[in-house]
């Protein structure tokens, strides 16, 4: 674990309308780290994740990336007399930003139904995402003066999924692939936007041990390869324990828990609310 | 197939198109409903086109394009009736205040910027809506536009109520398809550029297209204002071919037809488009027109057809294919020269193999 | 009394206008409700109405001809659902609302077909086409009866919808249209019974439109229907009361614009798209609508 701090939410509350669905959470994750965020159904992983990639607005509370605020918000107009979390009054700025503004620092993200563009091929899939960061305005696009720059997108495009061994179908439409290399695709068409951070919403959602296993094989090697730091969301515990560092545990929007793996296996307020016991224990 | 070889052909197939339209317009008569259909179908294939840009390329559905046709028309009209006929024209405005005029091109441009800046205004609040509510009110701002070019007040420089006419106009079919081969060959390099899959993206999956860095915003305000440029452009074109031109024409009935035009055709292919447009423009002007003549079989009056039934037959056609043939004459898809190439290429092997065998 | 004489009658014509707007936005906002689709063909059915009085009353004595046209048009926007929409439930929103488009190209070119495009003359329905004097300002009993029976008829719709199985049903379906139909709602009922009941209403609301605006053309449904329509928006698609505050106020501020000292009378129609925009811009989900978030 590296001294340096990548992503810091704190105090993060997201309300709707009655409904607080994150409760003053605070999560922090170091450089190179794997950190995963488990949690029953409905804990409130996903609009966490949503919250700091900024799909919602939070309702109170700030987001620091490598020590810079991303996010800022606090109980404004109707939600100041409905707000119902803590923390009020801690934060001043509001500072809410659109989902690309978040891409671009270099914070990447998947779904968890997967979203990828059905209709475009794979090739295309992945190359959209290099268009954030392509020197280029519509001008030089459309009358090919920048060549240059479309030739090293395709370039990379071409090279990401060789590497995922997607190549030979890159022409095909995305919607057409098995469920498997829909997963895989997805990651890949993160890492295409250049990405320091990568979150992944339950990338084994759906897959059987062996694919599973050949997943956490898959995260391990692009994190070294493209020297990510990851936050996954995920219900398969055997890649939970396999391939993370360190785990948080939300249920009904709070934190109930933090630590390595074994702490977590240990910790009875998890098992009770989330993990259970192995069934052989009462044997 | 090479890329430069493609090239080679799709501009020799261009010059021949050029040189057909060249040789026709010397032979046949120019009242000839050839020449009426190639006119107009070529300008309604250009709107249509730029429609498809937002409607089927970046999924914006929009019901604006006859409020930007009207912006390019009137742009176009204004600053190029000569100075001499200005006060014949604006006979109840001492004139007009507008005494100066531009050339063709330029002016062909203005309407294009002057319906971009509007689409730009209006996209500011408009684009953030669904796709339902930005239809109505891209419907709802063509109509405001359509009154406010009607208004007294602007008289000047507008005529208000009455029409705009002794602008120069043209006479050769190749102008319009020669203007509008221009601006189709710029949008189509613009959806296939990396801005176009950025709108594709948009269309297929908007929150997914914004994760991945693509600002939505922007991106949904330049499809608007290109297209609607492109729509300027075009209604300075209808401008030219009608000879006269009047705010309450353009009603959102034009819309809808270019609406159909662009199903037909396929939302999401530039081709079907193209095609759809005179195939639509041929059977509303030119083939169908036998259904509105009262016809006379002896002294037996054949039924129904009246004028009018024209155009009865013609939306019943409209409801088959919306209700059968959704996705339209080309689909998605464009015309290419790989799949002939293909062709060729099986021919040619199998030529050869047989060639081969016989000498043997 | 001289500031009430003079500007009398437009407010009665507001508020008379008004009401027939609310009639054909009821057809709206119902529809949108439950399927999520503007039907553009809606206006035309209330144009349709019209020429079918025009012509059935040609033949036939005014008290056969009344009932028989509003039946028609139940029946025609019955039809239209059956033909037109309910093909396309599956496929995505913008086919259906082509259709809708496609459908309403379709009735004003058979109405042009039928009429070669000449206005016809709308029946004069004796009673409420007599004139009634208020105060120093004269106008037609329809003015007046035009607000009393619409809101007699909302009253009736809301408790349909209010206190009915069907009306819980319909309820159901515009909240949530696929567990609706898994709790064993037929949908195709309450979809059907939603178009017979718009297409009621614009049948009543044309015959008090035109008896006041006395000749009918195929294009007299699109006015009327656009700006009913802008007015289910405005009081927040969905919602019926809304759909009803929205009329009226459209109704009466089109003919404040028309009074002849403000001379503005080219943007009375321009004003409803106006009022469209505002409320899009500033409150989407209308006076009486609900916000809702996706789930990403």
């Amino acid at each position: 674990m590296s001294s340096n701090i990548m992503l810091q939410v704190e105090n993060v509350t997201m309300q709707f309308g009655g409904v607080i669905a994150v409760d003053n959470l605070s999560i922090d994750v170091y450089e190179d780290e794997i950190v995963a965020l488990i949690g029953p159904n409905g804990a409130g992983k996903t609009t966490t994740f949503n919250c700091i990639t900024g799909v919602y607005e939070p309702t109170n509370g700030c987001i620091k990336y490598r020590g810079e605020v991303i996010v800022s918000n606090y109980p404004q107009g109707k939600m100041k007399k409905q707000y119902l979390g803590k923390n009020n009054g801690l934060y001043s700025k509001v500072i809410n930003p659109t989902p690309d503004q978040i891409t671009i620092l270099g914070i990447a993200r998947t779904f968890q139904n997967i979203r990828l563009f059905k209709n475009l091929s794979v090739f295309e899939n992945v190359l959209i995402a290099k268009h954030l960061r392509a020197k280029q305005n519509v001008f030089t696009a459309t009358f090919r003066l920048n060549y240059r720059e479309e030739r090293r997108m395709r370039e990379e495009c071409m090279a990401l999924l060789e590497e995922q061994s997607l190549l030979n179908l890159k022409d095909a439409p995305a919607g057409s692939l098995p469920y498997g290399l829909q997963r895989r695709l997805e990651i890949s068409r993160a890492l295409a936007t250049d990405p320091k951070l990568l979150l992944l919403d339950e990338p084994a959602a759906g897959m059987n041990p062996q694919e599973t296993q050949e997943l956490a094989e898959f995260i391990r090697q692009i994190k070294e390869k493209y020297k990510l730091t990851i936050l996954l969301i995920e219900h398969h515990m055997d890649l939970v324990m396999q391939i993370s560092e360190r785990i948080y545990v939300q249920d009904f929007g709070k934190l109930i828990a933090t630590g390595t793996p074994e702490e977590i296996q240990k910790n009875q307020r998890v098992i009770d609310a989330y993990l259970g016991v192995a069934e052989d224990a009462f044997a | 197939m090479d890329k430069k070889i493609k090239i080679i052909i799709y501009a020799a197939l261009l010059v021949a198109l050029f040189a057909l339209l060249f040789i026709l317009e010397q032979i046949l008569p120019s009242y000839s409903m050839l020449f009426t259909v190639l006119k107009k179908g070529a300008i309604y294939a250009l709107v249509a086109v730029s429609m498809n840009l937002l409607n089927g390329f970046t999924g914006l559905f929009s019901l604006g394009q006859a409020g930007f046709m009207l912006i390019g028309a009137y742009t176009y009209g204004i600053f190029t009736i000569p100075t001499e006929a200005r006060s014949a024209v604006y006979q109840y405005f001492d004139g007009g205040i507008i005494n100066f005029t531009v050339p063709v091109v330029v002016a062909l441009v203005m309407a294009g910027v002057a319906a971009a800046i509007f689409a730009y205004i209006i996209g500011l609040p408009v684009l953030r809506l669904k796709s339902d509510y930005l239809a109505i009110a891209t419907l709802g701002f063509a109509e405001i536009i359509r009154a406010v070019f009607q208004w007294k007040t602007l008289g000047p420089v507008t005529n208000g109520s009455n029409l705009l006419r002794l602008y120069p106009t043209f006479k050769s079919v190749l102008f319009p398809f020669a203007v509008s081969g221009i601006c189709i060959a710029i949008i189509v390099l613009l959806i296939n550029s990396s801005y176009g899959r950025a709108f594709k993206a948009i269309r297929d999956d908007e929150i997914a297209a914004e994760a991945m860095g693509i600002n939505l915003a922007k991106h949904k305000r330049l499809a608007f204002t290109i297209s609607s440029f492109f729509a300027g452009v075009g209604g300075a074109l209808l401008a030219m071919y009608q000879t006269t031109i009047q705010a309450s024409a353009f009603k959102s009935a034009m819309t809808y037809e270019i609406l159909l035009i662009v199903v037909i055709g396929g939302l999401g292919s530039v081709t079907g488009s193209c095609i759809s447009s005179f195939l639509f423009i041929a059977a509303s002007e030119w083939w169908l027109r036998f259904l509105d003549e009262t016809t006379y079989i002896g002294s037996f009056k054949v039924p129904l057809l009246n004028p009018g039934f024209r155009k009865v037959v013609f939306s019943i056609i409209i409801m088959i294919v919306v209700l059968f043939y959704r996705r339209g004459i080309m689909g998605n898809k464009e015309f290419s020269l790989d799949p002939i190439a293909k062709q060729f290429k099986k021919r040619y092997r199998r030529r050869k193999e047989v060639v081969g065998s016989n000498e043997q | 009394m001289e500031f009430i004489n003079t500007y009398l009658p437009y407010i009665l014509a507001g508020i008379s206008v008004g009401g027939q707007y609310a009639l054909i936005a009821i057809g709206y906002t119902m529809v949108y409700g439950i399927l999520r689709l503007i039907n553009f063909a809606h206006g035309d059915i209330f144009m349709a109405a019209g020429f079918m009085m025009v012509y059935l009353s040609a033949s036939m004595p005014l008290y056969i001809s009344i009932p028989l046209v509003i039946i028609l048009t139940v029946i025609l926007g019955f039809l239209v659902e059956r033909i037109a929409y309910r093909p396309l439930r599956t496929a995505p929103r913008m086919s259906i609302m082509i259709s809708a488009i496609g459908v309403s190209y379709l009735l004003q070119n058979c109405a042009w077909y039928l009429t070669s495009g000449l206005p016809k003359q709308y029946p004069k329905i004796p009673w409420i086409s007599a004139s009634v004097s208020i105060g120093a300002s004269t106008t037609t009993v329809v003015t007046l009866i035009t607000p009393i029976l619409t809101i007699v008829l909302i009253v009736a719709l809301v408790l349909l919808i209010k206190h009915t199985k069907i009306g819980m049903a319909m309820r159901a379906v515009s909240r949530d249209f696929e567990t609706s139909q898994c709790m064993g709602i037929k949908i195709n009922s309450v979809i059907g019974i939603t178009f017979i009941i718009g297409s009621f209403l614009a049948a009543i609301g044309s015959l008090l439109y035109f008896t006041n605006y006395s000749t009918v053309t195929p294009i007299s449904g699109a006015m009327p229907g656009l700006k009913a329509f802008v007015a289910a928006v405005f009081g927040g698609i969905g919602s019926v009361p809304g759909a009803v505050v929205g009329a009226f106020l459209i109704g009466i501020c089109e003919n404040i614009l028309k009074i002849k000292e403000l001379d503005m009378t080219t943007f009375s129609d321009a004003f409803t798209f106006a009022l469209l925009i505002i409320i899009l811009i500033a409150k989407p989900t209308g006076l009486f609508g609900e916000k809702i978030t996706d789930k990403v």
